[in-house]
């Protein structure tokens, strides 16, 4: 591949007290691409997900050994600060999670802690972030109102232009469609296919399907190991390895 | 078959006496105050202070006492929420699930909450005997809030256990502080839970006489200074029980009419607050 790389893992080792969770992984993450990370429940996707923005750091008993550089600086340093790196990295979880305030002000969240106070900039930060996710039209009216008064689906869009108002650079999705109707899951996907050419972005899903509509970079992860990666079309339709071939065609899962 | 029927029978009958034990008995509790203190009851019970004839008073009131425990129980209540809340926080926000820390912490509370409150009156008065001071409403808020603080604290921990660790994953992804997420979302989403554990503290403070026997004292005036003695409800009960007179022990039964209607009036004000304040609730 030609483009720049975003996020380079280096001998990334997770361990959740005695077990580990992620053997060995080195890979880098190309810019401004998606890149879709497919395998098996509980092969470790979420963990190298979650290992992004640490928010493994919240589990108990998690220890990580390795390297993983953004923009040339080590995130898995201990001494890094946290809220920087994640106000980089937006995350987009398997189930939508507003947060307990109005619609108006789950988008203001992020923009307000980091520093902006101003009605009229917020006001533009929310029109602007809830039009990208196409919700706009359908919330106009009532901002005011909770977020758990929306549908799942209209919820997570929410959850995405919050997570885009804080202007990250990165877009994590842990399966971001999993809790959804086919037509919430369409819509979600043709934001990610729309937002590829600002964002790096980085989708864990275990449907195939949706990994061939949306990969232009795909990691294949089998109970921790990193079995293959490489550009959509090659993995997809020439892959190097056994395993990969086989859980193409469904023989594991 | 059969057998699988009964044994359904006989816990469900097992419950429904459950049930009706406690039900009944504090029906009979209800019934024996309003029987035995509706006689004594009067617009002077609750407006004057006592006066006149036999000790505790034969005429006015115990207003000195219903001031006195709503000042005494709602200081020892902003003192307790005030060390109760930051550490209800730091167990659920600061600690990580199923922290060993967080377990002894937990622990130690269960064991403060089951100390007597006898225990608290003593320790209170051992404090106090220290700084010099004598049984006034210092002494006893002090007391009450010792006795109160595990008790609000565990009460505030299990409703805020209760919160999704998604919304603290998904707080953190956009890159708030600890802090932010305690005061911004957690304390939100948890607000009920809290104000509900406030009131519990606050009824368990209220009605507590054994904590404020030796460090309030009593007096038969109303007083607002934290250095004087001051009358409670429970004490005021306690001691017109204790009387000879009939006189004054059917007013016992009215101070405790009085005390339970506050009890109830703040219980159902909590409630109709926290429903207001669900509304942004994430289900």
């Amino acid at each position: 591949m030609t483009c720049k790389t975003h996020i380079c893992v280096r001998n990334l080792d997770v361990y959740y007290g005695k077990e580990q969770a992620l053997k060995n992984i080195t890979v880098n993450i190309p810019e401004k691409k998606i890149t879709v990370i497919i395998g098996p429940s509980g092969c470790g996707k979420t963990t190298l997900l979650k290992s992004f923005n640490r928010l493994i750091d919240l589990t108990d008993g998690v220890r990580y050994t390795g390297e993983i550089l953004v923009d040339n600086e080590n995130i898995l340093d201990p001494k890094i600060e946290l809220t920087a790196i994640r106000k980089k990295m937006g995350l987009l979880s398997q189930r939508p999670c507003p947060l307990p305030m109005s619609i108006y002000d789950n988008v203001a969240y992020g923009p307000r802690i980091h520093g902006i106070k101003k009605k009229k900039q917020l006001d533009s930060i929310v029109e602007y972030h809830l039009k990208e996710v196409g919700l706009w039209e359908e919330v106009e009216k009532r901002l005011k109102e909770p977020a758990s008064m929306l549908s799942v689906g209209q919820q997570q869009r929410l959850c995405f232009a919050r997570g885009l108002a804080v202007e990250p650079e990165i877009i994590l999705g842990d399966e971001p469609t999993s809790a959804l109707d086919p037509m919430s899951s369409k819509r979600i996907e043709e934001k990610f296919l729309e937002l590829k050419s600002k964002y790096t972005i980085v989708v864990v899903t275990h449907i195939l399907r949706q990994a061939k509509r949306l990969a232009d970079y795909v990691l294949f992860l089998y109970f921790g190991e990193l079995i293959e990666h490489g550009p959509a079309a090659q993995i997809f339709e020439n892959p190097q390895q056994e395993l990969t071939r086989e859980y193409m065609k469904g023989i594991i899962s | 078959m059969d057998l699988r029927k009964a044994e359904e029978k006989f816990f469900q009958g097992l419950m429904i006496l459950a049930f009706m034990i406690i039900f009944v008995s504090l029906l009979l509790i209800l019934v024996d105050i309003v029987v035995k203190g509706l006689p004594a009851m009067n617009l002077a019970m609750v407006t004057q202070a006592p006066k006149g004839g036999y000790y505790l008073g034969k005429e006015g009131g115990v207003l000195n006492a219903i001031v006195g425990s709503l000042t005494l129980a709602g200081g020892a209540t902003v003192i307790a929420l005030l060390l109760a809340l930051p550490v209800a926080l730091y167990l659920n926000v600061y600690l990580k699930k199923g922290s060993s820390v967080a377990t002894f912490i937990r622990f130690s509370l269960d064991v403060l909450w089951g100390v007597p409150s006898i225990v608290y009156g003593a320790f209170g008065f051992t404090i106090m005997l220290f700084f010099g001071l004598r049984a006034s409403l210092l002494g006893g808020i002090i007391a009450v809030a010792l006795l109160i603080f595990p008790i609000m604290i565990r009460a505030m921990d299990e409703s805020l256990k209760m919160i999704p660790q998604e919304l603290l994953e998904t707080s953190y992804s956009l890159g708030s502080t600890r802090l932010e997420i305690s005061l911004k979302v957690i304390v939100r989403q948890g607000l009920s839970g809290i104000l509900t554990a406030i009131l519990i503290a606050f009824g368990r403070g209220i009605g507590d006489a054994a904590s404020v026997l030796f460090t309030a004292g009593f007096s038969d005036y109303i007083s607002f200074n934290l250095l004087r003695p001051v009358a409670t409800l429970p004490l005021a009960i306690f001691f017109q029980l204790g009387t000879p007179f009939p006189e004054v022990r059917s007013r016992a039964y009215a101070s405790s009419l009085i005390l339970t209607v506050i009890i109830i009036v703040i219980s159902v004000a909590t409630r109709l607050l926290t429903k207001k304040f669900r509304h942004y609730v994430i289900k």
